[in-house]
Formats: C-alpha cells, structure tokens, sequence
C-alpha cells in the first residue's frame, strides 16, 4: 500500500486528507497546487478530501517572484 | 507556415512585471497576431532594472506603456488590455478567448490561486507558469515541467523574492522560457519551415 507524491514512493496512511499530507510532507499552504490521479484539487476541498491507496499526487510548489 | 500561424494565434498575459513585460515584447517580436495583457500597475522607476519599459513611461500604467511598447516594434499585432487587479473568483474572465496563457505575477500565493482557478476553470487552456525568478546566476537548474496543460518554468531551489533580488537576466530567462514555450504549444504539429 502506497502513494506516489511527485513521482517519489510515500507510505499511504488510511484518512488521509490533502490538508494533512502537505502537512506531513512539509509543504507550505496555500503556495501550492494540488492534483491527484492528474485532477486539480481545489484549495477548499483539501480538508474534505482524501488520498486514495495508489493513487500519484502532484504538489506543484511556487515561489515568489515576477 | 510558422509565421501565419503565430500571427493567427493569440496569447494571454496576467501580470507585466519582469516576467510578463518581457514574455510579451518577445511574443509581440515573434508576430503573435493578439496579446491580451493584464496589469492594474503603473511602472515605477525601480522597476526599469528587469522590466520591459523605459525612464519616460514612469508613471504611466503598465498596460498603455506595453501596448506603445509593441506598437513601436510591430503596429500590426492586436493588443486588448485589462487595466485591472485580478481577483480570486474570476481571474480567468480575461482569458476566455485565447489560445494559451502566461502567468507572470509576482506573490507565490497569488501565482497558486491564478493557476488553480485556470486549470479548474478553463480546462482546455494550456498555461505556462513560472517559479523561482528570484537571483541570478544557476541557469543549469531552470527546467520545464509539465503536468496535463500546466507547464512550469521552474527552479525549486531557488529562493524567494521575499529573500533574494530580481534582476533582468535571470528573470529575463524565465521570460523567454515561457515565450519559447508558448511557440511550442501554438506550433505544434508544424514541421517547423
């Protein structure tokens, strides 16, 4: 049982919200954008939504500067 | 076959700071036939050190000084301009109609927020992003990602505006990535001639 987050293997952890995985993998909020299984997660549906078994997350991470 | 392909497509720009000024003189040189650019900003002298205006356009709004910039380079090229602060909720208003859009804001979280709400919003549209502009030099570590219709210009090591200064060649190259990879997305399938 496992996730992929940006292509690298992570345990999966059963309940897991998207609010809670950035958490555990130390991204800042609200700098991110969110997609699983290639679907872009809305930043207000990252603590009702869940990280299925298998599925690949991408956290695509911005930095300040235009 | 290039040439009357980009002069027939249009391209969307959200910000004319050091990305955006210089992403737009590069796609208006390039003969992108309509450039649609929004900025709620007016050019301030310290922005002459990376962005794409001159000393006598102090004070003026950035989206007149960019059009007057184009129009001196090609007056053929169709600019629409959005005088006007994006805001969350409807920052993809502007861009319905064109064929691929440049995010060049400044703050991380407004880049977030933008990026979210066109991939959600307009699903088709390709946008190409970028993040990490800030500092110079470490070229080698500028790559482009790309997931679904997102491509990010980026360099994850770099640091934050917040923390590092912005100057024009390094800004400049995040600039023309994108322009680069805004040709890329409107030529493809073109055999190039």
């Amino acid at each position: 049982m496992g996730i992929k987050v940006n292509t690298k293997p992570v345990d999966w952890v059963e309940g897991e919200t998207v609010t809670q995985l950035l958490s555990r993998m130390t991204y800042t909020f609200p700098l991110v954008v969110v997609k699983i299984d290639g679907e872009v997660i809305p930043k207000s549906e990252y603590p009702n939504t869940y990280i299925p078994d298998d599925s690949e997350v991408e956290v695509i991470h911005l930095i300040s500067g235009g | 076959m290039v040439r009357e392909r980009l002069a027939r497509s249009s391209v969307g720009i959200a910000g004319l700071g050091g990305l955006g000024s210089n992403a737009a003189m590069a796609l208006a040189r390039a003969g992108i036939g309509r450039l649609v650019l929004v900025d709620f900003d007016v050019v301030e002298q310290k922005n002459l050190d990376r962005q794409a205006f001159g000393l006598g356009q102090v004070g003026s709004k950035k989206t007149t000084a960019m059009a007057e910039n184009i129009a001196a380079v090609d007056p053929d090229i169709k600019v629409e301009l959005h005088d006007l602060r994006l805001e969350g909720g409807r920052m993809e208003v502007p861009f319905t109609d064109v064929d691929v859009v440049v995010e060049a804001l400044d703050s991380a979280e407004t880049k977030a927020v933008f990026i979210e709400e066109i991939l959600l919003k307009l699903p088709k549209k390709p946008i190409v992003a970028a993040s990490g502009v800030a500092g110079y030099g470490k070229s080698e570590g500028i790559r482009l990602r790309r997931t679904g219709n997102l491509y990010l210009v980026h360099d994850d090591d770099a640091p934050s505006s917040d923390d590092a200064v912005l100057l024009a060649p390094r800004v400049g190259l995040f600039a023309h990535m994108q322009a680069n990879t805004v040709l890329e997305i409107l030529l493809e399938g073109s055999d190039g001639d």
